[in-house]
């Protein structure tokens, strides 16, 4: 009987993708307790300004991981629906700030107020942005572009255009309200990117459930022609899809961009595409379309930071910290493979149907 | 068939539009020639790249524009191939000089050697390439070791207790990140009564990163009392963990906070005192490059092949607002 139990806990472990980056969280989690228990301490402090700010590790983790958070998002939808991931992620979020702080300093890089309220810049970097996620999804909805390839040419060119729509010059805001979003909110503890990552995560989650838009795109990455057979307009939903993706761009590139108040075109969000697309995939979800989950992407996105500030916390050797995240990646990715997976739930079925008839005997 | 014929009417006008301008370009250079002009070819890397670069690409387009008697032009890549075929154009358009700042060190030899047989005289700036010292007239650039060294020095200087350091370094492995860690390496060891590095990481560069480290290092409750960043961006981000933690920074406050390569806006925090020192990494190598032109025109010899530029530390109490007008980048 208890055999029996243990096979099937263990099919619906193997089965529910979330368990993966849950578990993956628990380990690391788990690894910290033993090593060094003070990694949980939380405080409340005051900062530089005298709000009431909470710090220590957590803290750290959510503040980080939410600009990584709110692309999974959209890497999740874009990688259901048209089987490849966009790696211009980057790049458009130096080309998204790069236009927020136009709109804000206007032609003075220096100037000590600012030219245009932010709500107006950050709508504009969002126009901006989805367009670029509407050029990328074209080409890989229309033309049938290979997604990689496609966006391979921002990715490429977008941080020269960055700086070209600066004139090359590195604005700086000095209005400390700017720097709300990527810091806190005065009053609140909590860090304000977390709580603009959550109010994402929501708005989507809604969305999601009150829309038919998750179930389209899954039946479009699934299989294309049933979708169309089914009166579905795959093209479009792929494009949607890409236009998602650039909004959530531009709500990192926000969160980026007021972190420090200023950009730097060459090293702002340098890599964040292959951790996005690795969220994606430590979530669980088939990087060759089809069913996604979001949560475990979002989830996914936050045990990528979690490694990351754990490694900070340790002091891995700058030369060899690239070695220990792969090592780390590459088991998590492995455990999270749809194939694994598949063999894992075999397992669990064999497990059971061995107890069987040992329990009628 | 159509689409083919299409095709093709658009590769043969693509082919006639690029040796139109390529004509076009050869035609201007000529002309430029017979003015009596210094005829230099220019090959740097892409200005985008960093703010150093583009304060570099400015400097240069300043210095050997047509009022100062040259007829440059420029040719940008960070691919050493590319650079190697600009090298050969330029040769090819007769230069009288060709300035080079290689995206890498090696494959430089044929392309020099080619130049040597065709009379131009070659002068490598910013950076270095691995060939022979024959092969160019002189070589002008950044000694990052002693950069490092003023800097530590500086460090030195200041007379604290005790040195608890966190060390936020470049990219490892390049020219800036091992020059400028070697110096404080060295010193920690040196003295290790008194100095202690409390975190040692690489932010490649990114404030964010920066960020990062240093709210670990606070949140495991080390103490420490300087920052050494071995670039602004990252004190920027640095200084950003501070503000959050409460953490004063600055002359005659609890943490101090240090950066190199003179961007305007951190020299600007020094003026402010908020940061106590930043290092020059010199992007004017205009002057430096005219100086030689200069000898080799009259005819003389230089002294040394290897020129480094002169770089300086600023002090955040000593500092003025002409120094940010003049050093900032």
């Amino acid at each position: 009987m208890q055999k029996n139990k243990l096979g099937q806990i263990w099919e619906v472990i193997s089965r529910n993708q979330i368990i993966i980056p849950f578990a993956a969280l628990l380990l690391l989690a788990l690894f910290n307790l033993i090593a060094d228990p003070s990694f949980f301490r939380i405080t409340l402090n005051e900062n530089a300004n005298g709000d009431p700010v909470l710090s220590g590790n957590l803290i750290s983790i959510i503040d980080s991981g939410s600009e990584l958070a709110i692309l999974a998002i959209g890497m999740t939808l874009v990688t259901a629906a048209s089987g490849g991931q966009d790696i211009s992620v980057g790049a458009a979020i130096a080309i998204s700030g790069s236009v927020l702080l136009r709109v804000l300093c206007g032609s003075d890089s220096r100037s000590e107020t600012l030219q245009a309220p932010i709500i107006v810049a950050f709508l504009i970097a969002c126009v901006v942005s989805m367009l670029f996620g509407a050029f990328n999804g074209a080409l890989v909805a229309y033309f049938k572009i290979q997604p990689m390839v496609a966006t391979l040419i921002l990715f490429t060119a977008g941080r020269s255009v960055a700086a070209w729509i600066n004139n090359n010059e590195l604005p700086i805001v000095k209005d400390p309200s700017f720097s709300y979003f990527g810091n806190y909110i005065p009053g609140i503890p909590v860090p304000a990117p977390f709580l603009i990552a959550i109010a994402c995560f929501v708005i989507t989650w809604l969305v999601l459930k009150f829309t038919t838009l998750g179930l389209y795109v899954q039946s479009v990455g699934i299989n294309e022609k049933t979708s169309r057979l089914n009166g579905l307009n795959p093209e479009f939903i792929k494009l949607l899809t890409y236009v998602l993706l650039g909004l959530c761009v531009a709500v990192a590139a926000l969160i980026k961009v007021s972190r420090i108040s200023t950009i730097n075109y060459s090293v702002v969000a340098k890599d964040i595409e292959m951790d996005a697309i690795l969220a994606v995939a430590l979530g669980g979800n088939a990087l060759s379309g089809g069913k996604f989950n979001m949560a475990a992407s979002v989830l996914g996105a936050y045990v990528i930071q979690f490694l990351t500030t754990t490694l900070y916390k340790f002091e891995v050797n700058a030369t060899a910290l690239p070695a220990y995240k792969a090592v780390v990646v590459i088991l998590l990715v492995v455990l999270s493979a749809p194939t694994v997976r598949e063999k894992l739930t075999a397992l669990g079925k064999k497990l059971r149907r061995n107890d069987l008839p040992a329990e009628k005997t | 068939m159509k689409i083919k014929k299409l095709a093709a009417i658009l590769v043969s006008t693509l082919v006639c539009a690029a040796m139109l301008t390529g004509c076009a370009g050869g035609n201007s250079g000529s002309s430029g020639n017979s003015g009596g002009l210094i005829k230099v070819g220019i090959i740097n890397n892409d200005p985008n790249e960093s703010g150093y670069r583009t304060a570099n690409d400015k400097d240069l387009k300043e210095a050997f524009s047509k009022e100062n008697g040259f007829d440059a032009s420029f040719a940008y890549s960070l691919k050493n191939d590319e650079q190697i075929t600009y090298a050969q154009k330029f040769i090819q358009d007769e230069v009288d000089y060709l300035l080079l700042s290689a995206a890498d060190t090696a494959g430089w030899d044929g392309v020099l050697k080619e130049a040597q047989d065709a009379g131009v005289k070659v002068i490598l700036f910013d950076r270095t390439v691995d060939a022979d010292e024959s092969l160019y007239e002189a070589s002008i650039v950044s000694d990052m070791e002693k950069e490092g060294q003023t800097a530590v020095d500086w460090l030195k200087n200041q007379n604290l207790d005790k040195y608890e350091v966190i060390h936020i370094q470049g990219v490892m492995g390049s020219a800036a990140q091992k020059g400028r860690s070697g110096a404080l390496d060295a010193a920690a060891q040196e003295d290790s009564s008194k100095w202690s590095i409390v975190a040692q990481q690489t932010a490649e560069w990114n404030a964010e990163k920066a960020q990062q480290i240093v709210q670990s290092v606070i949140d495991s409750g080390k103490s420490f009392n300087v920052i050494y960043a071995e670039n602004d961006d990252m004190a920027k981000g640095a200084v950003a963990a501070l503000d959050k933690a409460n953490i004063s920074h600055g002359v005659g406050k609890d943490v101090i906070v240090m950066g190199f390569d003179c961007n305007k806006w951190a020299l600007e925090e020094l003026l402010k005192q908020n940061w106590n020192y930043d290092g020059q990494c010199n992007p004017f190598q205009s002057e430096y490059i005219r100086e030689v032109i200069q000898k080799l025109e009259n005819g003389e010899k230089l002294d040394q092949k290897t020129i480094i530029m002169n770089e300086k530390g600023f002090d955040a109490s000593t500092i003025t607002q002409e120094d940010v007008d003049k050093y900032g980048i």
